[in-house]
């Protein structure tokens, strides 16, 4: 049986970021509107041009009204898909489905926080976590992927200085990305005599708390090539769900990541091997190790001796998390929108110091939850179809 | 009976523990055990669900650490795998939280905290 496919069906047209880091003086929604109007100016497209809105501002759980309210746009496909921090591809997933059944012509996907300046803490204190979790007084969520952490040290020998190659990866990019929050050298020894957040994770292993917004512009193929950016196509796109809160996911050390991506690979007509660049969703340190094993990129369990020796780092033998990620660049709650944006600027090779000699195809993964929804978006320059 | 079908699943699993009973549901049809308290069985949707006492047997499936600021006293987290099979979360009591590891047989106890009774473990052949 053949299998739908979305492969160069659609194409992202226009991106941006705003505000990445520290943005006083904006609410969320002010800073998810400067990222889409960014975007629509990328794509030289004004908010009413847009007739499919998808949303999900956290601390507003009728965000999809607010936005297209607040923007003037009048969508005829709109979608709050409330997946986590991986909503963002999903809504890729969908734009693109819409795109291509012609229900739709401009696809807009924007998200930004002001969690650093309004709070200081993680967006997420407004979502409810199963009782029979609470009652133990888990740190949410950090510890949900501490005890992944654990279990993958038990299966496989992982080591705290393994994720701690994560951590100073994703710094080592962030110094040639100005627009990342931190820039700081950082250190393996750094990483280990950190503070711990929830065994074996310490506040190194964690993401940062940041304000920030993303924004991308979709549309149809064929309109996308007479845009003024240079489209970059989506070429598979998938997700999936294991559970809800990490007791119930079934095996610790493997994602919903394994089947997301063989399904988004399958779409795309591509391996781990021709995937030129990994964006994915570092939440902690552990995420990444996880998803380039459950991705293809190393054997399952192998994931640690992969990272080590600055493997992910400039240089390295994976490009990783180009724009410092979620724990060195930007992670305003919700990150996956920023794996969406950067991967689209390689591709378009529009990154300066970082720049990557080859960038056509790019890997997007998002997480939710607590490892709970993966969703995974392969990108593409004009020269992969 | 007229009582406990008055209850929420959630309400009646602490209900039981209130009575000093740990006990979970499991699926008539597929003898299959269901925890958390729901009310059908996952996957097949079977609304036939009867509560049984384990046997409080478990092993460590996973395990962290909390520190926080002192006095408040460091404890564990810990994902304990049921001998029954279902998974759940608690913590492990009766030795450092550094002790704790996964593999470890343990052996559930009802406690109280906070007001309400809570299900933990102990190392296997340790006495409370």
């Amino acid at each position: 049986m053949s299998r739908a496919s979305l492969r160069g069906k659609a194409a992202i047209v226009g991106a941006a970021t705003f505000g990445i880091g520290s943005a006083p003086g904006h609410g969320a929604i002010d800073l998810a509107a400067k990222a889409a109007l960014l975007a629509l100016g990328d794509a030289g497209l004004q908010p009413r041009d847009v007739d499919a809105l998808f949303v999900c501002l956290p601390q507003d759980f009728l965000s999809g009204l607010s936005v297209a309210e607040y923007l003037g746009i009048d969508p005829v496909i709109s979608d709050n898909n409330r997946t986590g921090g991986s909503a963002f591809l999903t809504h890729v997933e969908m734009a693109a489905m819409a795109l291509d059944a012609g229900l739709c012509e401009v696809a807009l996907i924007t998200y930004g926080s002001n969690q650093r300046s309004a709070s200081g803490k993680l967006v997420g204190a407004t979502v409810t976590s199963n009782d029979f979790e609470t009652r133990y007084r888990p740190v949410v969520p950090a510890s949900a992927y501490a005890l992944a952490a654990s279990r993958h040290m038990h299966e496989y020998g992982t080591t705290r200085a393994q994720l701690a190659e994560v951590a100073v990866a994703a710094r080592r990019w962030a110094q040639l990305n100005p627009e990342a929050f931190v820039r700081d050298p950082l250190s393996i020894e750094d990483c280990l005599s950190a503070r711990m957040v929830s065994d074996p994770l310490t506040v190194r292993d964690c993401c940062l708390v940041t304000d920030g917004a993303g924004a991308i512009v979709m549309t149809r193929a064929d309109r996308a090539k007479s845009m003024p950016r240079p489209p970059v196509y989506v070429l598979g796109a998938s997700s999936a769900i294991t559970h809800r809160e990490i007791s119930s996911m079934p095996d610790l050390t493997v994602t919903a990541a394994v089947d997301s991506g063989k399904r988004a690979y399958a779409q795309a007509g591509v391996s781990a091997a021709d995937v030129d660049t990994v964006q994915l969703y570092d939440a902690f340190t552990i995420n990444t190790i996880l998803f380039l094993e459950d991705l293809g990129f190393c054997p399952k369990g192998e994931g640690g001796r992969f990272v080590e020796g600055g493997g992910l780092a400039p240089g390295g033998r994976l490009a990783v998390n180009t724009n410092g990620g979620g724990l060195s660049c930007v992670h305003p709650g919700m990150y996956g929108i920023f794996t969406l944006v950067e991967a689209t600027r390689q591709i378009r090779r529009e990154c300066g110091d970082r720049q990557l000699d080859k960038a056509d195809i790019a890997l997007c993964h998002g997480n939710g939850g607590s490892l709970s929804h993966q969703a995974t978006v392969i990108l593409g320059s004009g020269a992969t179809l | 009976m007229q009582e406990e079908r008055a209850l929420s699943p959630d309400a009646q699993f602490d209900a039981h523990l209130a009575e000093g009973r740990f006990m979970i549901q499991r699926a008539r049809r597929s003898g299959a055990y269901v925890f958390y308290p729901r009310v059908a069985e996952p996957g097949t949707g079977d609304q036939e669900l009867e509560w049984v006492e384990v046997s409080g047997r478990g092993t460590v499936y996973a395990t962290t650490i909390i520190r926080p600021r002192p006095p408040a006293e460091t404890y564990n987290v810990a994902l304990i795998d049921l001998a029954e099979g279902p998974r759940m979360m608690s913590r492990v009591e009766g030795l450092d939280p550094e002790s704790v590891r996964i593999g470890m047989a343990v052996r559930a106890a009802i406690i109280e905290e906070d007001g309400r009774p809570l299900v933990i473990f102990r190392p296997e052949g340790a006495t409370a």
